[in-house]
């Protein structure tokens, strides 16, 4: 009983720290920058087959392709926003005009990347195996590649709590949340910042990746699943506020790992219920405003 | 212009209207039959996009549940299919869709813009998803056969839903009701303030737009043969009917109708031999349209003309 519920829960706080991850990098897309980004899960994707075909074809450790895939990530997302979505920005008239398009446009990312991916790596569903040895406390068994997947996703997410609350840049990335145009008045570069955003929450995915490629079965087209439960976690936790994306990944893949432990097939639909209910009674998530 | 030209004008377009239905009607008895299925399936799309259109076009609140209503009347017709005649077949695909986006407008009230997207785009994918899961668990087996209906038929009927929406979308532009439509999409506030009932309105549109989609879905099914929530609630074709009405452009009666015509024409050359190079495609187009041709193709030849009479 006891191994039964330690179970559930190590693998609940596992997929909750990939959780918080994935949604703390659509938080800054979307909270900052207005960008619902449909196709951050493709960004995950790429970071996960990159891993895959980094490992199988050259043995690259998936550890050392985490610090490759997110800073490369983050490049490619802060040029995508530096063209695509700037133009957008400054042909929109108005901010709720530029939140529709610029979804618009991030669908159609999400079929380039996914169809590339597909054209590249086919549709098979891939795995590998790394780090899988296990060793158990009281009676439950953990694999030590979820673990440290976990330890790496606590100690991102922490450290990049640290880099928004500390410095200069997270405060004018936090300035610009609040109010764009004051955040201009006063001396920030406002379409910088709004890339560096789009960048750092495709560092996010750069960094979620990886990981998840470490634990998960990949295959092209499960992009989509993460970002839809990214969205639903940044809506629990609140539109534009980071500490709530953190708790709420949390909260959802404990959610999760209790579903799953009843019936593995039901998951996803308890997702969908939990944020259609969310959507009805309190669309400001938990620490929204 | 003066008023002679005018109605002469307006008769003219008319009567090269009714001129081209006929053509339509005729065509199943002198072209081969691979025409009229792949007529069908061009059909299919206008008749989604035209009815997306006729809800999220005016009032910008962007619907993503279109297959859901889609998928209903699919269901529909695989459940009730064997038992009862074709036309209540539809005709009950279509007041299911209808309900249902009743029931889905009921409850969206309160949301706006991004939370009106991702809500809708929810419903749609649970509906899959528990099918699913439905099917695999509770009853063993995932998909069913539907029975099958002669490919004429299906299109004569597909016909006859395409005219009708063509209708319905023409008659809601020029009433008061598209006016009030035209209104929220505006400024929601500013229309509920001069009498409006914003609500209702929406609702009533919602569900207009869901009956159609409905009932295409219906008819479809008996073309496919076998169907799965996979395949009845394919996501695509929420995507779909966005981005060809954008592709189009909003702003007139036939921007949607030929978005989707060019569209699904494309996909019926490509998706068979290069599917992967087909959705590379219709990504690129949608992020060439909506950076360089926020109006559509109508706004295009819209301001072309405005040129021309410039000059």
């Amino acid at each position: 009983m006891l191994s039964t519920i330690l179970d559930v829960v190590i693998g609940g706080l596992i997929m909750g720290g990939i959780y918080a991850l994935i949604a703390v990098g659509l938080s800054l897309q979307y909270g900052v920058g207005r960008v619902l980004n449909v196709s951050h899960g493709e960004f995950i994707m790429i970071g996960a087959f990159a891993t895959w075909s980094l490992y199988t074809l050259l043995g690259v450790s998936p550890l050392v392709s985490l610090v490759i895939c997110g800073p490369v990530l983050f490049i490619i997302g802060f040029l995508i926003h530096r063209t695509l979505f700037q133009y957008l920005r400054d042909q929109s008239e108005s901010i709720g005009a530029f939140a529709d398009s610029s979804l618009l446009a991030s669908f159609g990312l999400l079929f380039i990347i996914q169809n590339l991916a597909l054209l590249i790596w086919k549709a098979d569903i891939r795995g590998y195996s790394y780090l899988d040895s296990s060793f158990s406390v009281l009676d439950a068994v953990f694999a030590v590649n979820r673990l440290v997947a976990l330890l790496f996703a606590v100690v991102i997410s922490s450290v990049f709590y640290i880099f928004l609350t500390c410095t200069r840049l997270g405060k004018a990335i936090r300035a610009a949340a609040e109010d764009p145009t004051t955040a201009q008045v006063m001396g920030v570069n406002i379409h910088r910042v709004l890339a560096i955003c789009f960048g750092l929450g495709a560092l996010m995915a750069g960094f979620a990746g990886p990981l998840i490629s470490m634990i998960y079965e990949i295959q092209p087209t499960m992009g989509l699943e993460y970002t839809i439960i990214a969205i639903i976690v940044v809506v629990l936790g609140g539109l534009g506020s980071i500490t709530g994306s953190l708790i709420g990944g949390f909260i959802l893949g404990l959610i999760g790992s209790i579903v799953t432990y009843f019936d593995a097939g039901l998951s996803l639909i308890a997702y969908y219920v939990i944020f259609i209910l969310l959507l009805l009674v309190r669309p400001t998530g938990i620490l929204g405003k | 212009m003066d008023i002679t030209t005018f109605t002469s004008k307006r008769s003219f377009l008319y009567g090269l209207m009714f001129l081209i239905l006929v053509l339509f009607a005729t065509l199943p008895f002198c072209v081969p039959p691979y025409l009229v299925i792949l007529l069908t399936t061009i059909f299919m799309y206008v008749i989604i996009t035209l009815s997306w259109t006729i809800f999220s076009g005016p009032t910008r609140y962007i619907s993503l549940a279109s297959a859901a209503f889609f998928g209903v009347g699919v269901y529909t017709s695989a459940l009730l299919g064997k038992t009862l005649p074709l036309p209540v077949v539809i005709a009950a695909g279509s007041l299911f869709s209808f309900i249902l986006a009743l029931c889905i407008g009921l409850l969206t009230l309160r949301l706006r813009g991004m939370y009106f997207i991702i809500f809708t785009f929810s419903i749609s994918e649970l509906i899959r998803h528990f099918l699913l899961w439905w099917e695999t668990t509770m009853t063993g087996t995932v998909g069913r056969w539907v029975v099958i209906v002669d490919h004429t038929v299906v299109y004569y009927v597909i016909l006859v839903i395409f005219v009708l929406v063509l209708l319905a979308a023409y008659l809601i532009r020029r009433s008061r009701f598209g006016l009030a439509l035209r209104s929220i999409g505006e400024q929601e506030e500013a229309a509920t303030h001069i009498g409006i009932n914003a609500t209702l309105v929406k609702t009533i549109t919602f569900a207009i737009s869901a009956f159609f989609m409905g009932a295409t879905g219906a008819i479809m099914a008996t073309k496919w043969k076998y169907i799965d929530p996979r395949i009845a609630f394919d996501p695509l074709l929420s995507f779909m009917p966005v981005l060809m009405a954008i592709f189009g452009g909003t702003g007139h009666l036939l921007g949607p109708v030929f978005g989707a015509a060019v569209f699904a024409y494309i996909e019926e050359i490509l998706t068979t031999k290069f599917p992967y190079y087909y959705m590379l495609l219709f990504g690129s187009i949608l992020i060439v349209v909506i950076l360089f041709l926020p109006h559509g193709m109508v706004g295009l030849v819209q301001k072309w003309r405005k040129e021309g009479l410039r000059r």
